[in-house]
């Protein structure tokens, strides 16, 4: 009873919301006009394409410091196995990227490897930045902000989604799966929406008694006024934004997947964002994580593990976007904060390092094995030198997936690495 | 609209019902009718000394800190010892006998950044002195230190001590005590700072966030500055001047020449007139009115008051309590255009819901857990430059938070099934206050007293007709259901 009574009072609010709510500033952003802020853009030529406007980036954060020379591994060279006697895959079970480089994959990455085989992934071969950090956290933020300094607070999805702003998305622009939302994602307006649990993606107490649910519902029809600007105005429309989103983000984590999904963290996540995606949310970027890469002791097993489920996670979220027919709009990009030590430690395991491979998959990505793999015979205080600079990706993402300006994102210019396929344009 | 930027202090006349409880809310977490109306009966200016003249209350009830100072603590020499002859012999045992006793010290540390951030939260909660509180957050703010970088808990913890110890005294020890502060020397890479070594970073936050604001020096300053504060370590939890390593030649400073250490750079910092208007603005965004940052985009009737106050302060020397007695004593600070017009911060929006209606404890795992959700993580700012505030703090998950977690604090029912249940929360004893029984009374005064007179009617509908509907009285799961309905509102967002 109490469900029919808010169906009821929701659909009669979205419907009657538009006339209902008088002043224009209060109306939703999800029931303005979309279009017509888009169509005043395209007039205008500048921002992005249409077709970058629907595109969609997933981020998946790998948290702890991935082993990368256990990811993605160089079973060609000597000295591989020099530095590691006791954690080295052994080259026959190295998953061979492509012949003669002598760089395979985790022998639990086979889905990963089928996807770079059908063109739909690519690694990136030894990523980072000059005078690495060692600290998960001030590495992490590094890696949050675009800034080596570790920034001021400005993360540089959310920087960059500040300069694409339409007021059109509901607040909605940018939707983290964890408790919070990451610093990435922190601009001067934009900030992600956190949806760890739909179920606390909601006013909660509705379910507490029908008539305080419609008591709520009533509180969102009628506008503070006259101050439009003020900030009771702001909050009013933040709480309209919000009533709808949860409805959608609700409705859209209600639909059963095409296709099977493994139920790891990082699965369950993947497969709500597939839902999201398929809603049709005016949602630019996501963002979802796993843990458990800081593996000091007792590392093969444990790393297998998530390497398992990584590969698991990634491959249902592939072809579910296929089944749903939306893999053509998104572009996943996994990293972590750093790579691992060169040589293994004591304990079978390994310690905070510097580079890494950052994992790319879609459609549009430019598949295979992408860069240089690090030298193991130069380095750093027994680290890896890293060949690529994570901004360079960063700036091709930015611009060239989702059609945003990275200058002011990354604190400056930064080539482009060609990442994506030559026709993707911005 | 037009507001009243004096500082003259509000006609003691006016100091009624409303005033107290506005002032009670901005310098303090808000409370509930009963002490509202105790604060309101001292007077004007009786109400201003009992909350900023704080320290004659006692507080000896409050929880005591779970601290331990050598959980992080540097290697004995028998340890160093130890450590050496493993790595020559290649002892492998006893070299991850070492590792793993320095992550279990970590692991401990963690532990203790937890339980320190309840403790925080409790003491706001259970506080006689709210006032103090609401300015060691301040400062906490301003001075801003996070546990990420710092990772050692009983750092975090003494500077908290210290900003709490000067909180309304003078901002010019403040600034000469942070520089010396082990949790901040190690936040910014103070010990890293050495004679023909310089690092920038302290000197650099010092001035464009702690003292002038950006733009208000040069590059060379900074690099000058920096020399000034070279050999400012730390050591055994307490700071630690490392003669040998501080650069006593000549600096040019802000166009002042001396051989210049810390305690001489923060008198010359603090002698400029845009410090004194940074630090005005500061405390204005923190008591009076959310006002961006940005010089030119404060309101010019914000500024007015911004700038008197920077007066103030340069007459007191930056003595803290006399500028803040006049700020909250005056009419700018009773204006309708600033009463109920502030966003609260997630710490205001809890502890102030608990103060106000006297909730039964709440887990403190599940508050913190829930500031977590709306963006604020205690003695983990997002940045040096402290947490944005004002309307940051809202999005459409923020507030979904916000929401559950007042009907947390009210129902005991965790919003998603956490472990966390407790007793539901007796609303007898805030009715008994009340003058009336009658539904709709009852939704009319609790809503004045949760938000405010202020409030339109039509405003006021929705939760009239809930109260009327479950009429002719209320039971007291309907009262819950009511504080649950007001809590939600957008209103209540704004103190």
């Amino acid at each position: 009873m109490a469900e029919d009574l808010r169906l009821w009072t929701r659909r009669g609010f979205l419907a009657a919301g538009a006339t209902l709510v008088s002043t224009v500033s209060s109306v939703p952003a999800f029931l303005s006009s979309a279009g017509r802020v888009m169509a005043a853009a395209d007039e205008r030529g500048n921002g992005p394409s249409r077709a970058a406007r629907d595109r969609v980036l997933v981020v998946i954060q790998l948290s702890g410091g991935n082993d990368g020379l256990n990811t993605v591994v160089p079973y060609g060279r000597e000295d591989y196995y020099r530095l590691r006697p006791r954690l080295a895959i052994d080259r026959r079970d190295a998953l061979a990227l492509d012949d003669g480089s002598g760089i395979g994959l985790h022998p639990r990455l086979q889905r990963v490897r089928e996807l770079i085989g059908e063109g739909l992934g690519s690694v990136i071969q030894g990523v980072g930045y000059p005078n690495p950090n060692r600290s998960h956290f001030a590495s992490m933020d590094v890696w949050h902000t675009g800034d080596t300094d570790g920034g001021r607070g400005r993360g540089w999805l959310g920087v960059a989604l500040d300069g694409a702003r339409t007021g059109a998305d509901g607040g909605m622009t940018c939707v983290s799966l964890g408790n919070d939302a990451p610093l990435a994602t922190y601009g001067e307006q934009t900030r992600a929406v956190a949806v760890s649990d739909p179920d606390a993606f909601r006013f909660a107490a509705r379910d507490l008694d029908p008539a305080l649910a419609a008591a709520h519902d009533r509180l969102h029809e009628i506008p503070p006024g006259p101050d439009a600007s003020g900030p009771t105005d702001f909050i009013y429309r933040t709480a309209c934004d919000a009533q709808v989103a949860s409805d959608r983000v609700r409705r859209a984590l209600d639909r059963e997947p095409a296709e099977g999904f493994p139920q790891s963290q990082l699965g369950r996540q993947l497969e709500r964002v597939a839902a999201m995606v398929a809603e049709g949310l005016p949602t630019r970027v996501y963002y979802v994580g796993m843990g458990g890469f800081d593996t000091h002791a007792n590392q093969p097993n444990r790393h297998a593990s998530l390497l398992e489920q990584f590969d698991e996670a990634v491959y249902a979220f592939q072809r579910e976007l296929h089944a749903t027919g939306h893999a053509e709009r998104v572009t996943t990009f996994a990293f972590s904060e750093f790579g691992r030590r060169a040589a293994e430690n004591g304990s079978a395991g390994t310690d905070h390092g510097t580079a890494g491979p950052v994992f790319l998959f879609g459609d549009h990505v430019r598949p295979g094995l992408l860069g240089t793999h690090p030298s193991l015979e130069n380095l750093q205080n027994n680290d890896l030198f890293h060949t690529v600079d994570f901004r360079s990706i960063y700036a091709s993402l930015l611009e060239r997936w989702l059609g945003l300006d990275s200058r002011a994102a990354l604190g400056g210019r930064f080539r482009r690495a060609q990442v994506l396929d030559a026709g993707v344009r911005g | 609209m037009r507001v009243d930027t004096s500082l003259a202090p509000l006609p003691a006349k006016r100091f009624g019902t409303r005033a107290a409880r506005h002032l009670l809310r901005r310098a303090g977490f808000g409370g509930g009718p009963a002490e509202v109306a105790a604060l309101r009966d001292r007077g004007r200016d009786g109400a201003i000394r009992h909350l900023l003249a704080y320290r004659r209350i006692a507080a000896d009830n409050l929880p005591a800190p779970p601290v331990n100072p050598d959980v992080v603590r540097p290697l004995t020499r028998e340890e160093r010892r130890a450590r050496r002859v493993a790595r020559k012999t290649g002892d492998r045992e006893a070299l991850e006998r070492i590792r793993a006793a320095y992550r279990r010290r970590r692991r401990r540390d963690r532990r203790m950044f937890r339980d320190l951030q309840q403790w925080w939260l409790e003491v706001m909660l259970e506080t006689p002195r709210p006032m103090e509180e609401k300015l060691t957050l301040l400062w906490h703010d301003h001075f801003a230190t996070g546990y990420r970088s710092v990772r050692d808990a009983y750092l975090l913890f003494q500077q908290n001590r210290m900003l709490r110890r000067h909180a309304a005294g003078n901002f010019q020890t403040l600034a000469k005590r942070i520089v010396r502060d082990p949790a901040m020397i190690k936040y910014l890479d103070n010990h890293r700072n050495r004679k023909g070594h310089p690092n920038e970073n302290l000197a650099r936050e010092l001035m464009e966030l702690f003292t002038l604001g950006e733009g208000q020096y040069t590059e060379r300053d900074i690099k000058e500055a920096a020399r000034a504060l070279t050999g400012y370590g730390f050591r055994d939890n307490g700071f630690r001047f490392r003669h040998e390593l501080h650069d006593h030649g000549m600096k040019r400073i802000l166009g002042r020449r001396g051989r210049f250490d810390g305690d001489d750079l923060v008198r010359i910092l603090l002698k400029r007139e845009a410090c004194s208007q940074w630090l005005a603005y500061k405390l204005y965004n923190h008591f009076v009115a959310d006002v961006p940052a940005a010089p030119e985009r404060i309101p010019s009737w914000a500024r007015r008051v911004i700038l008197d106050l920077a007066a103030l302060l340069r007459r007191h020397d930056y003595a803290l309590e006399p500028v803040l007695a006049t700020l909250l004593r005056s009419r700018h600070f009773y204006e309708p255009r600033i009463v109920g017009q502030k966003i609260k911060s997630p710490a205001q929006l809890l502890v102030g819901a608990m103060r106000e209606i006297d909730a039964p404890p709440r887990s403190s795992r599940a508050l913190i857990r829930a500031m977590r959700g709306m963006g604020q993580r205690l003695f983990q700012p997002p940045s040096v430059a402290g947490w944005d505030g004002g309307r940051a703090w809202i999005t459409t998950s923020t507030l979904f938070v916000r929401q559950n977690a007042c009907a947390y604090l009210i129902t005991g029912r965790h919003p998603v099934g956490g472990r966390e249940q407790g007793q539901p929360y007796d609303p007898s004893p805030l009715l008994a206050a009340l003058p009336s029984r009658d539904p709709e009374a009852v939704a009319h005064a609790l809503i004045d007293a949760l938000i405010g007179e202020a409030i339109s009617r039509a405003r006021r509908e929705p939760v009239i007709r809930f109260a009327r509907d479950k009429g002719p009285r209320l039971a007291n799961d309907d009262v819950v259901g009511l504080l649950v309905l007001i809590m939600a509102m957008p209103e209540y967002q704004l103190c």
